[in-house]
């Protein structure tokens, strides 16, 4: 569904992304792990169109998207929720999630979608007139999931949604996840938290300032040595 | 008591003009995170078109307005394409403000050119003799009157858009985060073009409004007003819709209130110590936001 071929992105002289290549399938949660400046961000900016890449190829659904301006990703079938959450913090939590749906025109079927979107996120809609840069941090993860999620996409991006959030909110963050993916909604996740992010991804890629160290079954990575030593300080 | 009423409805007037310059700037601002210093001659080139079409072609006044906001936003979205946006992302926002000088320093040479440094006397657009109240004690203007309405559809036209149009929810996106707008499917660069079509055809309203309420008009005509609608728009909380409003009609009463019980040659440093305090004591403005930060 998804392939990055030989991928290389530069800010300025330095090399972020040193050329590298990987895959999501249809159906999978695939997770992108490593430290903090791997390369990891800089990866999901360049597949939705906020950077661009420097050489190699991005294929999107049989579609070459390496090109593809940012706003033209998201009706092809592609949200992004980025690092930070980036909500719109001075409109309400309804204002955002239709923001969402900004390039839908199908009125109903966004009617049925904001109730699906409640549904799995029970908080927002007790909050749903409520500002959002009034909301706690792990309120504003949901709400930029819920966002991503209006859009009705094939696959969402999501950047480190765990971060800065207690650890109840990460269990629950990652347990709905887990519920994108029961819904047939495939995943791309970049994440520090290398655990969590493994037990609930099929496969995954390690990245080390820029290249492809490790890729495999994230079940045979969780019981790697190197992993352990590395990311899952054990 | 009906001096004081003239000197207040006058300055409402005057302060509506300011609101609708302020309007442009603070749209501007907001969407494009630049201060657009060339705004106030915008309002120049507007009034000489509206003179070029009016006194030389003998086109209908209003028609003439019509056609200048047209030019004014072509004028608007040319400005942004040519001299702003190839230097969007460039490390300094320093860039972009002094082009913005620049772009000013040539639309008044431009005007100087083609209409020469001689005073061009505006034929009022607006024809309307006015009101007299109190047996003709108190005489307001038409000019004034139409001022004031004019400012008013032009905020109500304004909210609707902003709160009501998808444009308008893509303009509110843009401006808080023009990156995650992009994700939501919103052109960023359309966004902020429209942003400019709208400010710099209000810029031809306001010239229109200003040349009928002060008909004399040369290159520098927009520098001034152009300044103090700056001025307003800070005080109101540069950024802020209602803001702009609300800074131009403040600016309006008092500058007008200072020429009749102050002095008339004070009027300016007045108008402009305000930006100061207000820098000095409430940089947010009147209805500014404080920027939020939460990590």
């Amino acid at each position: 569904m998804l392939k990055v071929e030989n991928l290389e992105v530069n800010y300025g002289m330095i090399k972020a992304i040193k050329g590298i290549s990987f895959s999501v399938e249809k159906g999978e949660v695939v997770a992108l792990i490593g430290a903090n400046g791997a390369g990891k961000t800089t990866v999901l900016h360049t597949i939705t169109g906020l950077l661009s890449a420097d050489a190699g190829r991005i294929e999107f659904d049989g579609k070459d998207i390496t090109k593809t301006p940012a706003h033209k990703i998201v009706s092809m079938g592609m949200a992004h929720v980025p690092e930070g959450r980036r909500v719109f913090a001075n409109l309400s939590v309804i204002q955002n999630l239709r923001m969402g749906a900004f390039t839908r025109k199908d009125k109903a079927e966004i009617e049925k979608n904001l109730e699906m979107v409640f549904a799995r996120f029970p908080r927002l809609k007790e909050r749903v007139n409520q500002l959002s840069g009034t909301l706690s941090g792990g309120e504003q993860q949901m709400l930029a999931m819920g966002r991503a999620l209006m859009s009705n996409p094939q696959i969402i991006l999501m950047d480190e949604p765990s971060m800065g959030l207690s650890p109840i909110l990460v269990n629950e963050i990652f347990d709905i996840i887990g519920k994108v993916k029961a819904d047939g909604t495939t995943v791309l996740l970049v994440e520090q938290n290398a655990k969590k992010a493994l037990s609930i991804s099929d496969r995954a890629y390690v990245l080390e300032t820029g290249r492809i160290v490790l890729t495999g079954q994230a079940s045979e990575l969780l019981n790697n040595e190197e992993i352990k030593k590395a990311y899952l300080g054990e | 008591m009906l001096n004081f009423l003239t000197y207040l409805v006058n300055g409402i007037s005057l302060g509506s003009i300011y609101a609708i310059i302020a309007l442009g700037y603070t749209m501007v601002y907001g969407i494009a995170k630049m201060l657009n210093f060339a705004h106030g001659d915008v309002i120049m080139i507007g009034s000489y078109l509206i003179y070029t079409f009016m006194v030389t072609g003998g086109v209908n006044p209003l028609l003439s307005v019509l056609l200048a906001m047209v030019c004014c936003t072509v004028l608007g979205i040319v400005t942004e394409k040519v001299a702003y946006k190839p230097l969007r992302g460039a490390s300094s926002s320093l860039a972009v403000l002094i082009t913005a000088i620049g772009v000013s320093y040539l639309l008044q040479n431009l005007a100087l050119l083609i209409f020469t440094a001689n005073p061009k006397s505006f034929s009022p657009v607006i024809t309307w003799e006015g009101i007299s109240l109190f047996d003709g004690e108190l005489r307001i203007q038409g000019v004034t009157i139409v001022t004031i309405i004019t400012s008013l559809i032009v905020l109500v036209c304004l909210q609707l858009f902003i709160n009501r149009t998808r444009q308008g929810q893509a303009m509110i996106a843009v401006s808080e985060d023009k990156g995650a707008a992009a994700l939501m499917g919103i052109n960023v660069n359309n966004t902020i073009s429209l942003t400019f079509a709208i400010g710099s055809g209000l810029a031809a309203v306001a010239g229109a409004l200003l040349c009928s309420a002060y008909p004399n008009l040369t290159p520098y005509t927009g520098a001034m007003p152009g300044i103090k609608a700056f001025v307003a728009a800070v005080l109101g909380g540069i950024g802020s819709i209602p803001g702009a409003m609300i800074g131009g009609l403040t600016l309006g009463v008092i500058e007008s209130l200072s020429k009749r019980y102050i002095s008339t040659q004070l009027a300016d440093a007045i108008v402009f110590s305000i930006l100061i305090i207000v820098l000095l004591v409430r940089p947010t403005g009147l209805l500014g936001k404080k920027i939020q930060e939460k990590v």
